[in-house]
């Protein structure tokens, strides 16, 4: 692949990683001067982490108290999700929770997502999901336990190992007729928040809703997404981890790459594959295998993140 | 016109309008409003039930009135007393919108 052959290479790169998200959970990213390669299983992920020492978990959509048919045990499986983050060889350095921290922004279902999600002894940065602001305060009980140092509806954004992470909230405010939206004084922010950085810091963002088309007739997008990838365009690596999908999506967009967690909560349907984006029913058997956690890995001098999907099934 | 039909009539209208409308219901089921646009009297209420597994939340566009979140099975109701056109959506998944059309 040549420099000068930017539009085929972009396909086959894209090709090679729809090829690779189908091989399924456990498969470590690696992506080494534009062109991705599968490092290995689960092994390789804690080789690659060990090489760089530097590695974050992404949880999502824990939707506490959600009880329906499709997981009636909810906390359990979030305390399963839990259980995995304690029993690694190497304490990630933080957590990312791209919201639905709760299923109905009750204070019962708050307590409980902090008590569990705090005995992990990691460091958590949340943004909020649209079940986390549907308290009669629209977002109040939210920003009370997680709104410090933080904007508006709760975005904000931190540095760590030279990486810069920017939390924002797409759940706010939302439109008749609309997708998710970040609004003009979010946008605002992003951009001044970005201007003083060099074009070779790598950057993470992270929000509950894609920032990308997933699914419009489905809600899977953000309307105004394309104003903030904007304001990212002049740098080197950037990362988008979100939520909301309850399933694994991942797409490469020039230096863009964009990656949906799975929910610990229940699974959803692959856009179109079901006539409601509800929760989706599944064996019981299957349910833990569409249930997990990412993690992701920086190595210094690396174009890209290293992004490892591990379902609750996988040994 | 006979004065007995004219009170016949205004009866009618009596009934119609007042407090004896009847009432409506709105099932929210697959993440659509069903049916999506509704024509009711003045003073009838009009009740939203969800029937899907995830909660639903009923926002008139302008906020005007704002549900709290419908968990599965449960309901809100609203009384429509004055002619017009209420455009509403889900405060959830705001994709999904509803009408509801006021008019004696």
């Amino acid at each position: 692949m040549t420099g000068d052959n930017e539009f085929e290479g972009g396909i086959s790169r894209r090709h090679a990683l729809e090829c690779m998200l189908w091989a399924g959970t456990g498969v470590l990213w690696g992506l080494s001067g534009g062109v991705p390669r599968s490092i290995g299983l689960l092994d390789g992920a804690a080789a690659a982490e060990a090489a760089s020492g530097f590695t974050f978990l992404q949880i999502s959509d824990s939707h506490v108290g959600f009880d329906k048919p499709a997981n009636p045990h909810a906390l359990d499986t979030l305390k399963e999700a839990i259980d995995r983050l304690k029993a690694l060889p190497q304490k990630p350095a933080f957590m990312l929770h791209t919201g639905d921290i709760t299923h109905l922004s009750k204070p019962d279902q708050f307590d409980n997502a902090a008590q569990l999600i705090g005995s992990a002894g990691v460091q958590v940065h949340y943004v909020p999901g649209e079940h986390d602001i549907v308290d009669e305060g629209t977002g109040k009980a939210y920003l009370e336990r997680y709104g410090r140092n933080t904007k508006g509806a709760g975005w904000y954004s931190f540095d760590d190992h030279g990486v810069h992470f920017i939390g924002l909230v797409n759940v706010a405010n939302l439109k008749a007729g609309g997708l998710g939206s970040l609004g003009s004084e979010q946008l605002e922010w992003l951009e001044d928040d970005l201007k003083p950085l060099r074009a070779s810091t790598p950057i993470v963002v992270f929000a509950h809703i894609p920032l990308w088309s997933v699914y419009p007739s489905w809600g899977w997008g953000t309307d105004d997404a394309a104003v903030a990838l904007g304001y990212l365009k002049r740098f080197g690596s950037v990362t988008v981890l979100n939520g909301h999908i309850h399933q694994l999506m991942q797409k490469v967009e020039g230096n863009v790459t964009f990656h949906t967690a799975r929910s610990t909560a229940f699974p959803q349907p692959a856009p179109g594959a079901a006539p409601s984006p509800g929760p989706m029913l599944v064996p019981a058997e299957k349910l833990r295998s569409l249930l997990g956690i990412t993690s992701v890995s920086y190595s210094q001098g690396k174009e890209a993140l290293a992004i490892t999907d591990t379902a609750l099934a996988d040994r | 016109m006979t004065a007995l039909k004219w009170a016949a009539l205004a009866a009618f209208f009596v009934l119609g309008s007042g407090a004896h409308a009847e009432d409506t219901v709105i099932e929210i089921a697959n993440f659509t409003f069903n049916p999506p646009e509704v024509t009711v009297k003045p003073g009838t209420t009009v009740t939203w039930k969800n029937t899907d597994d995830i909660p639903h939340l009923v926002v008139e566009d302008a906020t005007k009135f704002r549900s709290k979140p419908l968990d599965t099975g449960e309901t809100f109701s609203m009384t429509f007393s004055e002619p017009g056109e209420i455009d509403y959506f889900c405060g959830l998944h705001p994709h999904m919108k509803g009408k509801i059309i006021v008019k004696p």
